[in-house]
């Protein structure tokens, strides 16, 4: 509208101009119809009724709640088959109908993984309403691994349960290479945390690679990135669910501190070793020599050392940040596109780029544009500094933990890392010895 | 001996005093989140939806969606139609003659039929199966005509992604989350008639 006046008007006219916007308000309103009605409704001589605009209706909200009521019941029943049955496929059968039925069905929408980015939503941006259903998904699973561990992962999320069922030559992974890529969830957690404050948009879903298996979707490259990790996850167990998932790193705090977790032997272990070998996901830990590898004094003062570096990382980590944060913002579409259009604008083309004519077409100026960007830029530095120093301490906290030492009289299981699988159950002897019991 | 065994019970308790004091740290961290976010939350569901008022037709619905053909399909309210024998949503501009043949229509699936009504009046309506989305009769309508043809996301078809892969690329920021209970965004006068 102000283009199309002001084209008529040259600059200075503004009176003229506000003039000529009432006259056009004045006729519109005035006019029976909207001036976008070139044609009045025809009075028909003949019996014609005008139909009614029919669409399909939507689906019944019932479903909004069996799924989540689907979701506490399968919780519950992999949870009683981690801790009380100890069967391992029992686990298994109830991971497949998670698979067909969360996953082909209801097609994966929605999940407690993409649930992070409503919640966050949620917080972030007042004009977002989140339903209550997510809020469930997103918490429900949370409780359960407070409560028993990741029992969530273990048979409930299609995605492990379609990796779960690739694990063919599972091998182990060195130390150093397994902790450096369990770093990487905290990395995309964090980065797209700040993408959906800055909303910029979701970028768990974009990157999401089995949401397309689910629905025989058409993103080829989705299909592709899918189609390698389910490749490496023949060798290396679960590989979304260790170094991708940004929903783990949440399971893994909780599942640290659950009350009850599943335990590899149902008894006294006696260290035989056989439980470490059946562990996909490099989550036992074996027991340690009675002697501590080195004098106590020398990992205290090591200690000391890096209590001293985390906040000279997380400060660096974070001044770090916010300067990448500047540069992130460019992957914000609509910061992108005002560059584009600046650009064109000073170089005087009428060569538009697609989305800067569409942008041209519709009824937005380049004055909201211009403040839109620049609340999201200040975001972005704002949240880039936050997330920078976030992945630092993360860093930081990693290196003391893989610095301190702590005797294990017998084989652990890492509750972090567990995913309640129950691989190990059937390769403990004791078990086994219990089973017999049982059944004389 | 009975020292060390007491110091490795007060180690212990050390322990299990941290464990219980985190466990509740965390517990009540992911309440107070999911509190917070109650406030701002509703007990019906969200689904995505277009405003047809927004909507410029860039074609992008009919090939951004992850369904194929699109969810998105073309609505026609009859309420605000002006039943031209020259439909500028029907035809292309300008057509070598007002008849059903293939070179004079705009819409590439022939989804469109047009009925004779009365002298000089025909009725335009779509066959939502053939649909696939893409505008062009809309846009037609909306330059000549009425504006009575418009783009909506159909909730039979629409799989409800956590984030609608069109309205990310919708250049007119015309897509929005809407009550599940009244999905669809029908055009004013459209809705008058039913």
């Amino acid at each position: 509208m102000r283009n199309f006046v002001t084209c008529f008007f040259p600059r200075g006219s503004k009176l003229l101009t506000i003039v000529l916007i009432m006259i056009l308000f004045g006729v519109i309103s005035a006019a029976p119809l909207p001036a976008e009605y070139r044609f009045p409704r025809p009075e028909f001589k003949s019996e014609y009724e005008i139909p009614k605009t029919e669409v399909p209706a939507a689906t019944p909200s019932i479903y909004e709640y069996l799924d989540l009521f689907v979701l506490v019941v399968l919780l519950s029943i992999v949870s009683y088959l981690v801790l009380k049955r100890r069967s391992r496929l029992g686990i298994f059968i109830i991971s497949i109908f998670s698979l067909i039925y969360l996953g082909f069905l209801r097609r994966g929408c929605i999940c407690p993984i993409g649930s992070i980015q409503n919640v966050t939503l949620a917080i972030f941006d007042s004009g977002y309403i989140i339903p209550l259903t997510v809020i469930g998904f997103f918490l429900l699973p949370l409780i359960y691994t407070l409560l028993f561990g990741r029992s969530f992962c273990a048979g409930v999320c299609p995605f492990g349960a379609l990796q779960d069922l690739v694990i063919l030559r599972p091998v182990k992974l060195p130390a150093w290479l397994s902790q450096t890529l369990g770093l990487f969830p905290y990395v995309y957690l964090g980065t797209a945390v700040l993408f959906t404050a800055t909303g910029s948009g979701f970028l768990i879903c974009r990157f999401d690679p089995f949401v397309e298996i689910f629905r025989f979707g058409s993103r080829v490259e989705m299909l592709i990135f899918g189609g390698i990790l389910l490749i490496i996850g023949i060798f290396i167990a679960r590989p979304y669910c260790r170094f991708l998932c940004p929903y783990s790193v949440l399971l893994r705090l909780f599942s640290r501190f659950a009350i009850w977790h599943g335990t590899i032997t149902p008894a006294e272990c006696v260290n035989c070793k056989l439980c470490h070998d059946s562990c996909p996901v490099d989550a036992i830990l074996p027991s340690t020599p009675q002697a501590e590898p080195e004098s106590r004094s020398r990992g205290v003062k090591r200690l000391m050392l890096l209590l001293i570096l985390i906040p000279l990382l997380t400060g660096g980590g974070a001044v770090l940040g916010s300067q990448l944060g500047h540069v992130m913002s460019y992957l914000n579409s609509d910061v992108r596109l005002q560059t584009q259009i600046n650009r064109e604008n000073t170089t005087g083309t009428e060569n538009y780029s697609e989305d800067s004519s569409f942008f041209r077409e519709s009824r937005q100026t380049e004055e909201q544009l211009a403040e839109q960007v620049a609340t999201t830029k200040a975001d972005f530095y704002t949240g880039g500094f936050l997330l920078g120093g976030f992945i630092a301490l993360v860093f930081a906290l990693k290196l003391i933990s893989l610095s301190l030492w702590r005797k294990r009289d017998e084989y652990e299981i890492d509750k972090a890392q567990c995913v309640s699988c129950g691989r190990c159950f059937e390769y403990c002897p004791v078990e086994a010895q219990h089973k017999r019991a049982k059944d004389d | 001996m009975a020292e060390a065994d007491k110091e490795k019970n007060n180690n212990l308790s050390r322990r299990d005093f941290l464990r219980y004091g985190f466990r509740a740290i965390i517990g009540l961290g992911a309440l107070s989140v999911a509190g917070h976010t109650l406030f701002s939350s509703k007990s019906h569901d969200m689904v995505w939806q277009l405003d047809p008022d927004k909507c410029i037709q860039c074609g992008r619905c009919a090939t951004r969606c992850v369904l194929s053909p699109s969810a998105v399909k073309c609505v026609h309210a009859f309420a605000i139609c002006g039943y031209c024998d020259l439909c500028s949503g029907y035809f292309r501009q300008p057509p070598f003659a007002l008849d059903t043949a293939a070179e004079n229509r705009l819409c590439p699936t022939s989804a469109i039929k047009r009925t004779y009504v009365e002298d000089p009046y025909y009725e335009y309506t779509i066959d939502q199966s053939l649909c696939i989305g893409c505008g062009k009769c809309v846009k037609g309508c909306g330059s000549f005509g009425n504006g009575s043809l418009f783009l909506q996301v159909m909730h039979d078809r629409c799989v409800n992604c956590n984030e609608c892969s069109i309205a990310v690329t919708c250049p007119a920021k015309a897509y929005t989350r809407v009550p599940a209970h009244s999905p669809y965004l029908l055009k004013k006068a459209a809705e008058g008639s039913g």
